[in-house]
């Protein structure tokens, strides 16, 4: 969605502009001859090659009360570093780390060989696993301030699951249309999902993506995924997973800058191995977002989610968010969320949330 | 039998790949760009613009389909300055088309050798709102520098496919010779209007406004990129009422509503301005682009007369 963009649309920080800026210019070659520039100084020269860097903050204040998911009542839930630069005519790399109350912690940190023939884009390091679309995002770029209920209760937490190892993703034009097949190998290792007891321990994921305009100003983006690996209940017990995504965009292109609606749904399944048996969990959320204003976004979501290892245990919930932009590098976020816990315990909460994001913070993919 | 069917699909693109390689693929950010490399390449090229006419250049999304535009583009040109940093970079990266990064013959950034406004001369903050660190990328707005741009694309092309050198270099001049005569038409009729004070809604227009030595005295935007806020539209109404300006330029994408109130309130006319080519239909090409333009505002600068 547009807050996306937002984030994409990266400027040069104010510390760097003296110096890219100036030096950026030099080589322009002039319509008349022009005298040969001054060499940079040192000090520019050695900057010359330091990656693109962003902070992005993220308040959340949390107000009602929620004895199952008690978040705290103020938090700067995240701060997440961007480091990105291109490696060398091969490859790019870009890194976030993820500062937050618990720590810091390498949330993505991949290179990505962007040279390869065959239409194969490979990265390697780790990342964030492209099982569905919400799961493949990073948290600042969703449409709300929490994560829907079927991240949490099947793929291991609201960080969801993300994994070290290789990325193989390859283009599979069908005529006009874009079809991209990803083949993810991983150590058997994510927090709440994988555990790897031994080193022959890997988790696997394939995502198969089509994503076709239907007109200039609408678009729609389908995705199958599925995943497995090791849940560690017993040595070969695995977790299995699989989801299906759909992202519907409407977006007039003249008027783009003031109207936009964005409507998605996933459902996942889950299959834990565990004693006694497998479980079967299921779980889904739907959304819509309408964008009335240039600055000025409104949403809804519905979620409902089994429980991977208790199946019998269902949440669900229903949220309405408002979202306001001062800029493109700012977003204030409430939301008023009522999750209603194993069908017994209810809570009613109000989500208010503050990004920001300063200097230059590489646009994300689509 | 996976393996077959992926062979037999592989051999059908691999055909599709040749017989579509008598044109090379130019991929534009602009629907100007592509103009002028059509008007270049003739026959022998092919383009396709990311982003339309009628849409905002800055806010482009990074649609997966333009990477498969990109995946077999032989050329991209983009306007540079940073107007695509918002959705190029991570289309370029995931073409899988190496041709096509920056640095390598496949790119070129058409802003090179243009005359280019407003580069900072401090350091720049994003106080000041979204603005460009290396200059106005609003460049293609002065005719001169399409010139330059088609100068560097003929270039270009020839380097990619030598055997057109002939014909890009021919076709070439035949687009100056036009361009020059139909800027010595647009001069003249512009040329009763030199410094008329107007007032454009976002900073598109400065080599527009200077190659018809037009005055730009205020934007509707209090910086670029922030939407128009109560009390800066007071002051350009103000502004209007004591300068008497004329007129309020306003690109096709933006809400008309504040200039709209502003013209209301002061009597100047609100003139939806195209900045690019297939901004609306009757705009095909590049010279089109300014027959539209100065028509349109010599028949508001009539009319209020």
């Amino acid at each position: 969605m547009r807050f996306s963009k937002c984030f994409v649309h990266l400027l040069v920080i104010p510390m760097l502009v003296g110096t890219v800026a100036s030096a950026q210019e030099a080589p322009v070659p002039q319509p008349t001859p022009a005298p040969t520039p001054a060499p940079a100084a040192p000090t520019q020269t050695s900057n010359y090659f330091n990656p693109s860097i962003s902070v992005i903050g993220n308040f959340l204040a949390v107000g009602g009360t929620n004895e199952i998911e008690d978040l705290p009542s103020a938090s700067l839930r995240e701060s997440e570093l961007g480091l990105q630069a291109i490696v060398d005519p091969y490859a790019r790399a870009d890194f976030f780390i993820s500062f937050s109350e618990e720590g810091a912690n390498v949330e993505e940190g991949y290179l990505t060989f962007t040279s390869l023939p065959w239409d194969l884009l490979v990265k390697v390091g780790r990342m964030r696993t492209a099982f569905g679309k919400i799961n493949t995002l990073h948290v600042h770029v969703w449409p709300w301030p929490d994560a829907p209920l079927p991240i949490v209760n099947l793929l291991g937490g609201e960080e969801g699951w993300s994994g070290d190892g290789v990325s193989v993703a390859k283009l599979i034009p069908l005529g006009d249309t874009f079809s991209e097949a990803i083949l993810q190998v991983f150590r058997g290792e994510s927090e709440g999902l994988f555990t790897a007891a031994k080193r022959s321990d890997l988790a696997f994921n394939g995502h198969y993506r089509v994503f076709r305009d239907l007109s200039d100003s609408t678009n729609l983006d389908l995705g199958l995924s599925y995943g497995f690996g090791p849940n560690g209940t017993s040595p070969d017990a695995t977790t299995r997973l699989s989801a299906l995504d759909a992202t519907f965009r409407w977006k007039p292109l003249r008027t783009g800058l003031y109207r936009q609606v964005v409507l998605r749904g996933e459902l996942f399944r889950s299959r834990h191995d565990q004693a006694g048996g497998t479980e079967n969990a299921t779980g889904w959320f739907a959304g819509a977002d309408y964008q009335f204003a240039r600055r000025w976004w409104i949403g809804v979501r519905g979620e409902a989610s089994e429980h991977a290892d208790v199946a019998a245990i269902r949440d669900t919930g229903l949220a309405a968010t408002l979202t306001f932009w001062p800029s493109e590098f700012s977003q204030l976020r409430s939301e008023l969320r009522r999750r209603r816990y194993a069908g017994s315990y209810t809570a009613n909460e109000v989500l208010f949330q503050v990004q920001f994001a300063i200097g230059a913070h590489g646009a994300h993919p689509f | 039998m996976k393996t077959t069917r992926f062979l037999l699909v592989a051999v059908i693109f691999a055909g599709l790949a040749i017989s579509a390689q008598a044109k090379l693929r130019v991929v534009t950010s602009l629907q100007d760009l592509a103009s002028i490399a059509d008007a270049i390449g003739g026959d022998r090229v092919e383009t396709f613009a990311l982003a339309k006419g009628y849409q905002d250049p800055h806010f482009v999304d990074a649609k997966p389909s333009f990477i498969l535009k990109l995946s077999r583009a032989d050329l991209l040109i983009v306007a540079g300055l940073e107007l695509e940093i918002g959705y190029l970079p991570p289309l370029i990266d995931q073409s899988r088309n190496e041709r096509i990064h920056p640095g390598s013959p496949g790119y070129l950034d058409a802003s090179v050798g243009c005359d280019i406004l407003q580069r900072p001369t401090q350091a720049v903050t994003r106080a000041m709102g979204d603005v460009h660190p290396y200059g106005n990328p609003h460049y293609w707005t002065d005719p001169e520098n399409g010139r330059v741009v088609a100068r560097a694309i003929a270039a270009r092309l020839g380097e990619l496919d030598p055997a057109g050198k002939a014909t890009y270099e021919a076709n070439l001049s035949t687009f100056e010779v036009r361009l020059t005569e139909k800027e010595r038409e647009w001069q003249a009729k512009m040329a009763p209007f030199a410094g008329t004070k107007i007032v454009t809604f976002h900073e598109s227009w400065p080599n527009l406004a200077g190659y018809f030595k037009l005055e730009i005295v205020g934007t509707v935007e209090p910086k670029p990129g922030i939407p128009p806020s109560p009390s800066h539209t007071l002051e350009i109404v103000n502004l209007i009422v004591a300068g008497k300006i004329p007129v309020i330029l306003v690109e096709p994408y933006f809400d008309a509503k504040t200039p709209n109130y502003i013209g209301d309130r002061t009597g100047a006319v609100v003139l939806t301005f195209y900045p690019s080519v297939g901004g609306i239909p009757e705009i095909k090409d590049y010279i089109g682009l300014f027959d539209y333009d100065v028509n349109a505002f010599v028949n508001a600068m009539r009319g209020k007369e």
